[in-house]
């Protein structure tokens, strides 16, 4: 994609974020992350505070770091070999890239949904029993089967499946597939959900239920959203940080973003000069 | 000229041609403006002008060579005086060997009557004749051929569609050639296997379990009356795949598990080849290394714990087949392990499942299908295999249960029944074919079978 800098050539300063990036109680605190693979930065530098509760919504051009930094507040990237991570990240004030700590735990607390559709091929309530099974939340089959309703029901699902749970997941539709994808995150408990461009497979239709189920989530969860629609930034999130070629250039209330942004990237970006 | 040097004379032409033809579409294109303006690019109509040397010309060679001795033939025996005209078959395939021998100049003119010398003559005559108008007229038709195309280089035609309508259908003689070869040994089996049956009620070859193909040489002889019951024959053959599979699945899979999701992609890059190595090792090889370790090593072992051992046993030509069918299992099963899509691997991880985990119950599930068709198709491999079986499971037909007792195998009996002398006529060389044809029904039976579970599965994810 090809990012013409007009109006002028803006120099972006490493490290340096307009807005409001802090909060006095996070539930991330980040600071001076960079990401890298191999030789090359992915992210460069940033430092930010996403609050307990809120939800946030990472925008920027294709290719800007967004889902990177995102894979980060989960340790997904520990898969890609050549991926390297510096700086500080904390979750509730403990060290998330700490050696001893334990992946499995951190990531039943930090969940998350992709951007295509994964359900396992197994059956609908196989998928959503998935993480309470190898997480040993439920002693009985009816504990299971409560979790189980209680997560479809919370994703707004269980009205549409609930009488053929036994049936392939991968037979539903896109976004019963995404929904079911959310009702699996949810049901093992998680503080964060983590959602990365959740609906770039999805119809319109399809789209709506999932932002109005953000905004159910938004009650009891801290949610990050990757999105590469303005408009749905705007729509669901509270706060929205602008990245750019794996800087963070701007976050802000996501009023104030969208209708008064400080920085001129940002204003090129959301009245869509380049993207 | 002969036809092996009529032949590289035909491609030079199709060369030329194809050089005049380039040459020629260039020259049309230029006042045109270029070669956009033709219908085809020059290489097309070079390559239309060679085709249209090149391949009348070969088809008639081809021809000429296929019916050429035959017609020669017929007029060098018509030829001969009626004294000298042959009674039978027998006589005549010897009146025709002694005139191309004499031809040949192997023979003596003194030694033969005047009749068979000048039917020599006449048949040195008709193949240079022949040889000669052969020359000539593949020659004229590649030439013609050539010319023709040559002044067909137009910009109104069209020499793409012509030259890839060629290619399809040369493809298609192509893949004609391997199916046909295919039908044609079938066949070939099955009209032995017909024969044997004709001798061998069908019921006695398929529920007998004496296997003694011992038949009696002359009407007098005692004692080789010949039993054709297969069943010890296929429980030997299915012991040996049965141990032979009991290694290569759980050895050939979990390795194709570690090689996928537990291995660096530098471990990777070397182990993989190095198992896969294994399937080049000749059988002959693993021949070797059963009959001369691992055969007196499980005998030896067993007699310490008080067991009674032959020296050839199915357990050794059954754990040395298994170590040769790992890389099928793990090669296939690696392969559908990888295909099993990346996101998948990441909701289960994303949910906090470890990486075992996430393989058990996640990508195993998922890639089964596949493994299973690996594992049919290392099946079928291990039933079809000979040489580990004759050199270390022995030729003794038992109907035994005990894995340390000596065997045999349906191949290895194809084996003993078919080499040396043989006449192609008795009970005897044609339960071979029987056999052949059991053997080739149940690994296509599994080949099927796999092929089928393999493509549902690759359609899952499509």
């Amino acid at each position: 994609m090809s990012i013409s800098m007009s109006p002028a050539e803006t120099t972006i300063e490493e490290g340096k974020t307009v807005g409001i990036p802090f909060s006095d109680d996070p539930k991330f605190h980040l600071r001076n992350v960079g990401v890298f693979y191999g030789e090359s930065p992915a992210i460069k530098n940033i430092s930010l505070d996403i609050a307990r509760n809120e939800v946030i919504a990472f925008i920027g051009p294709s290719g800007c770091g967004k889902s990177t930094f995102l894979r980060c507040l989960n340790r997904m990237n520990d898969s890609i070999e050549s991926c390297r991570i510096k700086g500080s990240l904390l979750l509730d004030g403990q060290d998330i890239y700490d050696p001893k700590r334990d992946v499995v735990e951190l990531r039943a607390r930090v969940g998350m949904v992709f951007q295509k559709p994964n359900p396992f091929p197994k059956s609908i309530y196989d998928n959503v029993a998935y993480g309470p099974r190898i997480h040993g939340l439920a002693n009985r089959k009816s504990d299971l089967d409560d979790i189980v309703e209680n997560s479809l029901r919370k994703a707004g699902l269980w009205n549409e499946v609930k009488d053929r749970l036994d049936a392939m997941a991968t037979g539903m539709s896109g976004g019963q597939q995404q929904r079911l994808c959310i009702a699996r995150a949810i049901a093992v408990s998680p503080e964060v959900v983590l959602m990365d461009e959740p609906c770039s497979a999805l119809d319109p239709i399809a789209t709506a239920r999932i932002e109005e189920l953000i905004a159910e989530l938004s009650e009891s969860y801290t949610i990050v959203i990757v999105t590469h629609s303005m408009q749905q930034a705007a729509r669901v999130s509270n706060r929205t940080a602008y990245f750019h070629l794996g800087h963070l250039v701007e976050v802000n209330d996501t009023s104030k973003v969208f209708t008064m942004p400080e920085h001129e990237l940002t204003e090129s970006y959301i009245t869509g000069r380049f993207g | 000229m002969q036809t092996a040097d009529l032949l590289p004379l035909v491609l030079v032409l199709a060369a030329v041609a194809y050089g005049f033809a380039y040459m020629r579409s260039r020259a049309v294109a230029a006042p045109l403006g270029g070669i956009s303006n033709l219908k085809a690019l020059p290489a097309y109509y070079a390559a239309r002008a060679a085709l249209w040397c090149a391949i009348p010309a070969l088809v008639i060679l081809g021809a000429w060579a296929a019916f050429e001795g035959k017609v020669i033939q017929n007029i060098v025996m018509a030829s001969l005086p009626t004294e000298l005209t042959p009674q039978s078959a027998g006589h005549a395939s010897l009146t025709l060997s002694q005139i191309s021998n004499l031809a040949a100049g192997k023979l003596n003119p003194a030694m033969v009557p005047d009749g068979i010398s000048s039917a020599a003559v006449l048949l040195q005559e008709l193949r240079e004749h022949s040889s000669n108008f052969k020359s000539l007229l593949v020659v004229l038709i590649a030439v013609l051929g050539g010319t023709f195309a040559w002044t067909r280089v137009a910009p109104t035609i069209n020499a793409r569609k012509s030259v890839e309508l060629t290619l399809q259908r040369l493809f298609f003689v192509c893949a004609a050639v391997a199916i046909l070869t295919t039908i044609g040994i079938v066949f070939s089996v099955i009209f032995e296997t017909v024969r044997f049956f004709g001798k061998v009620p069908m019921s006695e070859f398929l529920f007998g379990t004496n296997w003694s193909p011992q038949t009696a040489l002359r009407a007098d002889q005692v004692g080789s009356e010949g039993a054709f019951g297969v069943i010890p024959l296929f429980t030997g053959t299915l012991m040996i795949s049965a141990i032979a599979l009991l290694i290569a699945v759980p050895v050939g899979l979990l390795s194709a598990v570690y090689l996928s999701e537990y291995a660096s992609p530098r471990m990777r890059s070397v182990v993989k080849p190095l198992l896969e190595m294994l399937a080049g090792v000749p059988t002959v090889v693993y021949g070797f290394f059963a009959a001369l370790t691992v055969a007196p090593f499980i005998r030896d072992l067993a007699l310490m714990l008080g067991l009674e051992a032959s020296s050839q046993s199915a357990l050794a030509a059954g754990l040395v087949m298994g170590i040769m069918i790992i890389p099928f299992v793990s090669s296939l099963s690696d392969d559908v392990i990888n295909a099993v899509p990346r996101s998948l691997r990441d909701g289960s991880l994303a949910l906090g499942a470890t990486q075992s985990e996430t393989m058990k119950n996640v990508i195993f599930p998922a890639a089964l299908p596949g493994i299973m068709g690996g594992i049919l198709l290392a099946a079928s491999r291990a039933i079809g295999e000979t040489m580990i079986v004759v050199m270390a499971a022995g030729l003794a037909a038992n109907l035994t249960a005990n894995p340390l007792d000596s065997v045999t195998t349906v191949t290895v009996q194809i084996v003993t029944l078919l080499t040396g002398d043989q006449e192609f006529d008795s009970a005897k060389t044609l339960a071979a074919f029987a056999l052949g044809m059991m053997l080739f029904i149940v690994t296509l039976l599994l080949n099927v079978i796999a092929l089928k579970v393999v493509r549902k599965y690759r359609e899952q994810y499509d």
